[in-house]
């Protein structure tokens, strides 16, 4: 499920930007990165984010795996008892890798208007951005949009689909 | 070739939503159209069929027909089966066959691929000729020569501006797949603008008709870009840092208001059409969005949620520095996408009261607002041309679908295709 996921987000990526000779290389390096089953401790990624390889973020095992941040609704609170370590890990990673650039994407659930929504779902990857700033990592390492409600991850009209949808996902940028 | 075969696999089904006594359908090519009408004050006018129409590719008449029961005033009394001269109509036979106008034709083949058409307009109960209109056409501007003829006669006969010769712009969402696309007024003849695989929303038409700006994602973000209709082309108008979305043009053409989030939050900025010029125009802490100018230019009408729950706000063109923003929505908790009307008397927007977001007037001078739809996922309202209709989304059948109602609520129909969802749509300006 997981993996096909991430198979379909780099399919897609190869597809958006027509350049499926980069992006096949990419899986090709993250396929193999799986089957060649290196072992990983379960570290904060700051001690040793080289272990990890080249996409930590994309490794279950690893601090850097765990990229969404929920809210509640109509919220754009970063909860700290539920984020910080999380947030912590990135942030660590990203002071150390300060050639890693990311981009939090901001999501809404399907009530309501689009551009609003828009503006809604930037809220709270903006206040991802600000939570990671505040952790020290730089404003030029980071970007902050949203897709509104416009890429839901769970269809439905029902509390589950809009509750996984009020969410801000952490995305590494790979070139 | 290939474009064509994807333009046609969709069928257009305009279907009613009102209640209604008068029903007429009829096909073309492979879309087939289907709309009912408010048949109480119909204004009984016959549309001959044009002597000589089979030597054209499309049914010129029939368009006719179809754009006159659509626009909710007329209904067609006669079929069209039958030619009829386009000198000197017995007024007699006519009036006694029910008709109050009579439209009649006639078709001049020029070349193989050139054709003359000749129309007459002519008041039954008064007993006189209104005049008519001749037209050079091609095999593929008949749709767009058949519009021109049905705005002509809505003004000779009602003294209002037609809005059929105006275009739509919208997206398909087919499968995984959004297509922007521009259409005639009459949801048909379908032209690609983008193929996407990521959303694509808020077209909005410059004022002379000939550039759509829209928001894409195809960037993992929205950013902004210009279409040029006539060459296919388009220019990216605004990739800032964070969010670009919710273009607007002034109503000179020359400057584009617009959403970033290049500081944060989301707030309105306006700049030059070419994408020079760039200037900030609200300073707040909570979002302000979807900005619409006046049709005076002096005013950018826009949401923002700075008292608690989003509500229309108004302030000056040249930003709220200028002048301070004024409250202009209070009667529900959730207001969202302002629209001015062309005569700058009417408000649409979407709100909802409690009972769903649906898309509602306000009469700007007395503030007098009505709900105009009974549906429950209204968005995107834009104003034809005259002002007279009001274009939106809406959801049916689990789907997305486009909707036009009438602004005294009396006309409605529905914009259709199965199988797939559409959605965003924005009318064009008059084209001359």
């Amino acid at each position: 499920m997981q993996l096909s996921s991430v198979f379909n987000r780099l399919l897609n990526q190869s597809l958006n930007r027509r350049a499926a000779g980069i992006a096949l290389f990419g899986l090709v390096a993250f396929l193999t990165a799986c089957s060649s089953g290196v072992k990983l401790d379960d570290v904060d990624g700051s001690k040793d984010a080289n272990a990890f390889g080249s996409q930590p973020w994309n490794d279950p095992k690893s601090p850097l795996f765990e990229k969404s941040v929920y809210f509640d609704f109509d919220e754009y609170n970063v909860s700290p008892s539920k984020y910080q370590k999380m947030l912590m890990a990135h942030a660590n990673y990203l002071k150390q890798n300060t050639a890693q650039k990311i981009i939090i994407q901001g999501n809404t659930d399907d009530r309501g208007t689009t551009e609003y929504n828009l503006a809604l779902g930037q809220r709270r990857s903006d206040a991802v951005r600000k939570q990671l700033a505040l952790l020290g990592v730089s404003d030029s390492q980071m970007e902050a949009v949203s897709f509104g409600k416009e890429k839901p991850k769970a269809d439905g009209n029902n509390e589950a689909a809009w509750a996984e949808n009020r969410r801000a996902d952490i995305v590494y940028i790979t070139k | 070739m290939k474009k064509l075969l994807l333009i046609f696999k969709y069928v257009l089904i305009f279907t009613p939503i009102s209640f209604s006594s008068f029903f007429s359908s009829y096909a073309f090519g492979q879309m087939t159209v289907e709309i009912k009408g408010y048949s109480q004050s119909l204004f009984p006018i016959a549309v001959m069929r044009f002597v000589d129409e089979n030597k054209l590719p499309t049914s010129v008449s029939e368009i006719i027909r179809q754009d006159l029961t659509s626009s909710g005033y007329f209904k067609n009394t006669e079929g069209g089966n039958n030619s009829e001269a386009i000198d000197s109509p017995s007024y007699k036979t006519w009036a006694a066959r029910g008709a109050d106008a009579l439209v009649v034709g006639q078709v001049n083949v020029k070349s193989a691929n050139e054709f003359e058409i000749n129309y007459r307009l002519y008041d039954i109960r008064k007993g006189q000729g209104l005049g008519g209109l001749t037209l050079n056409a091609s095999a593929n501007n008949l749709r767009q020569v058949a519009h021109k003829i049905a705005d002509d006669i809505i003004f000779k006969l009602l003294g209002e501006r037609g809005i059929f010769s105006t275009n739509l712009s919208y997206v398909i969402k087919d499968g995984k797949r959004y297509r922007l696309v521009i259409s005639d007024a009459d949801g048909q003849n379908i032209r690609n603008a983008l193929n996407s695989a990521e959303p694509i929303i808020s077209p909005a038409w410059s004022p002379d008709g000939k550039r759509v700006a829209y928001v894409s994602f195809e960037d993992r973000k929205p950013v902004i870009y210009i279409h040029e209709l006539a060459t296919g082309k388009r220019i990216s108008l605004s990739n800032q840092k964070g969010n670009n979305s919710a273009p607007a043009w002034s109503p000179d053409g020359k400057k584009v208001a617009l959403a970033l989030s290049r500081d944060g939050n989301t707030q309105i900025y306006i700049l030059n059409a070419d994408g020079t010029g760039l200037q900030r125009l609200t300073r707040g802490s909570t979002i302000d969005t979807e900005p619409q100018f006046s049709p005076d230019g002096r005013f950018i009408y826009f949401t923002s949620d700075r008292g608690g729950n989003p509500q229309i706000y108004r302030m000056s063109a040249e930003g709220e520095g200028a002048e301070g923003a004024k409250r202009i929505s209070y009667k529900q908790a959730f207001v969202t996408s302002p629209r001015i009307s062309p005569d700058g008397k009417n408000l649409a927007f979407i709100a909802n009261g409690g009972g769903g977001f649906k898309v509602h007037l306000m009469n700007l001078a007395t503030g007098e607002t009505v709900a105009l739809t009974d549906t429950v996922n209204d968005e995107s309202p834009s104003f034809a041309a005259n002002g007279r209709y009001v274009l939106y989304s809406t959801r049916v059948g689990g789907r997305r679908v486009l909707a036009a109602v009438s602004i005294d609520g009396n006309s409605k129909q529905i914009l259709s295709i199965p199988g797939a969802d559409v959605r965003q749509p924005s009318w064009g300006p008059f084209m001359d």
